[in-house]
């Protein structure tokens, strides 16, 4: 077998079969890539396509029914239940679509939530979750809840709790679908930051124009991985933000006269 | 994640929701206080009752003519008892120096009319032997009790009860040297007892003469009311009954005839009493445990499915199935021995205010607050394992897809 050790990601054949009653759903069908580290990979395709199937798997919540994934280094195909959650808690930084913060803890606790299954002392745990809420530019409202913030906040707690253990891979799974298209801009500037600083990232969507923020854009459909786009230019977040920013401020220019 | 991670946890979620948690913890609690307050009742009735029996003089054992009721103290005399039990027997029992015997004392009772200096009073008038008085645990206040000397000469000399010395002179202390009228007889008064009372009942009623005096001026009879007998140890209580009821039974020829309360099974009996009445009411509060413990299962099953994101969330960032159940048992058994140490301190304070409206003692032994805790704490282990096991096995996408 070839050493993957260049990749950070490396999947060979990749089989997730589903039984429902006695029908055989072959949701992913034999997919195979490498992923080298400092990516920014879009996954996309239709509903059905096994883009979830996909990122679950990719993400250590499933287990593939045959094929092999390497994770930096590691084969985490067919590691045990407790090894997973080992994995994802080390290896993986989840964004989720609808942020997944605990209602009850603040923007602090919510961050430092991965820190405490990974065994981190409280005071270490602390400082490294204020170093990471003031990277993604929530430094002045730590002690808020995620009912005290707005969607394009609470996604940036979520993703400052994605970076805390340091993980191989950021899985974005659909991190803009809850958001309006500006602050969808500001979440892509922050992966697109990320990436620069050397950040492995895997974005889950289905909307073309957030795909497109990417470096490359694998197509998936029918269960099958059936092109890889290289996007020459990707959009820069900062230049769109800027656009949608002089165009607000045009409107209402033209509204103030009257 | 360490133990204390999952203590804080579990300590935040439950102050999280506060009226829930104590409403969930109120069944222990309840169940808890109920059982304390029980056992310290029954506990300290019991040691209240065997206290006040010791107090009647310790190691005793009774020789009544008729047959006894088992246990309970009270009997029913056997056709003609009145002549049964004879001084003779006394005299010999007395003189066959038996192991285990200390001191022996016989008294006969009648209810007499006494009057001094214009007052008059119905009371007991109890003749007795010298021994009486340390066999039966009386003290004296003032004075002296009579003696052998006092006995051998049929000395008409009486020692009176503190309440029969308060009802003639007003002030007991002003009774000794003072005459008093027995029937038709003058008797001088040499000494007054201690105040005493047990289990309710005034011991200071009584007029106390020698038996011989007793005999000749006041019933004439040679027959007695009973026997007591103070073994050297409570040990000896047993073996010494035995050999006196053997000897009683060949004098009076009739086992039905006589019967001999033994102090030892008195106190077994009042313990076997208040024990099984502590067990049947903690047995009946230990029910409203139980149901304290399905309502914390109740609960900790609505929590798991309310909070199944949060679960997959915790999961899908690294929580193990362990991490999980611990959080969830650690959240059970907080419930639980929270309600279980509420539940002790409600249950004291209650006892405590239950025994001032009225009579009784309330004690509460160690063990039995130790019981009660590690009995909720037991309940919040047993019925928090199926939610927290059931949290701990769900699927990560699942719950997370959950809404």
């Amino acid at each position: 077998m070839v050493s993957h050790n260049h990749h950070i990601i490396s999947v060979r054949e990749l089989q997730k079969i589903y039984r429902i009653d006695r029908i055989e759903v072959r949701a992913l069908n034999g997919v195979s890539f490498d992923i080298v580290p400092g990516e920014f990979v879009a996954i996309m395709g239709p509903s059905g396509s096994g883009k979830t199937t996909l990122t679950n798997l990719l993400g250590c919540l499933d287990t593939p029914t045959s094929g092999q994934y390497f994770l930096d280094g590691e084969e985490v195909s067919k590691l045990k239940e407790n090894q997973l959650a080992d994995i994802r808690n080390r290896k993986i930084g989840f964004v989720f679509q609808n942020f997944h913060l605990l209602p009850r803890l603040s923007a602090l606790q919510n961050v430092e939530l991965p820190m405490i299954y990974a065994g981190i002392p409280r005071h270490k745990r602390h400082h490294r979750a204020v170093e990471l809420l003031k990277m993604v530019g929530l430094g002045s409202r730590i002690h808020h809840r995620p009912n005290q913030l707005s969607g394009g906040q609470n996604q940036r707690v979520a993703i400052a709790r994605a970076l805390v253990n340091d993980p191989a891979i950021i899985l974005a799974d659909e991190p803009t679908g809850n958001l309006d298209s500006l602050t969808g801009e500001e979440i892509m500037g922050i992966f697109q930051q990320l990436n620069r600083m050397g950040k492995t990232i895997l974005l889950i969507t289905h909307e073309r124009d957030i795909a497109l923020h990417a470096k490359c854009i694998f197509h998936l459909r029918d269960g099958k991985l059936v092109r890889i786009e290289e996007v020459p230019n990707p959009l820069n977040a900062e230049t769109i933000i800027a656009e949608i920013q002089a165009q607000k401020k045009k409107e209402k220019e033209d509204h103030e006269p009257q | 994640m360490n133990l204390n991670e999952s203590f804080r946890t579990a300590f935040f979620n439950l102050t999280a929701n506060k009226l829930r948690s104590f409403l969930t913890m109120l069944g222990i609690i309840i169940g808890v206080a109920a059982v304390v307050t029980m056992t310290g009742l029954g506990q300290g009735m019991r040691s209240q009752v065997v206290g006040e029996i010791s107090s009647l003089g310790s190691n005793l054992l009774t020789v009544i003519p008729g047959r006894a009721r088992q246990g309970v103290g009270s009997f029913i005399r056997a056709r003609g008892s009145a002549s049964i039990l004879k001084y003779r027997y006394f005299q010999e029992l007395q003189e066959m120096y038996l192991p285990g015997i200390q001191a022996m004392t016989a008294e006969v009772n009648l209810f007499k009319t006494i009057t001094a200096s214009g007052e008059n009073t119905s009371t007991q008038v109890v003749g007795t032997t010298p021994d009486y008085l340390e066999i039966r645990n009386f003290t004296l206040q003032s004075g002296r009790f009579f003696n052998n000397y006092d006995m051998l000469h049929t000395r008409k000399v009486a020692v009176l009860g503190n309440t029969v010395a308060q009802d003639l002179f007003g002030e007991p202390s002003q009774a000794v040297g003072k005459i008093i009228r027995i029937g038709k007889t003058n008797f001088t008064v040499i000494g007054v007892l201690e105040p005493k009372t047990t289990m309710g009942q005034d011991l200071g009623n009584q007029v106390i003469v020698p038996l011989s005096t007793h005999q000749q001026y006041l019933g004439g009879s040679h027959y007695l009311g009973s026997i007591t007998i103070k073994t050297v140890s409570q040990e000896d209580l047993d073996t010494v009954a035995a050999m006196v009821e053997d000897f009683m039974v060949r004098k009076v020829g009739d086992p039905d005839a006589i019967s001999i309360l033994n102090q030892n099974d008195l106190i077994e009996t009042v313990e076997n009493i208040t024990g099984t009445i502590t067990l049947f009411l903690a047995a009946i509060t230990g029910i409203s445990l139980l149901v304290g413990g399905i309502g914390i299962m109740n609960i900790m099953l609505v929590s798991v499915v309310e909070r199944t994101r949060e679960i997959g969330l915790r999961k899908a960032i690294g929580a193990k199935p362990r991490d999980i159940l611990f959080q969830f048992v650690i959240e059970s058994s907080l419930l639980s021995i929270g309600g279980g140490s509420i539940g002790v301190v409600l249950g004291t304070l209650l006892g405590k205010v239950m025994v001032r409206f009225s009579q009784g003692t309330f004690s509460l032994s160690p063990g039995a607050v130790a019981l009660a805790l590690s009995i909720s704490l037991a309940v919040g282990l047993f019925f928090g394992i199926y939610p927290a096991r059931r949290a701990s096995k769900l699927d990560p996408i699942t719950a997370l897809r959950y809404e």
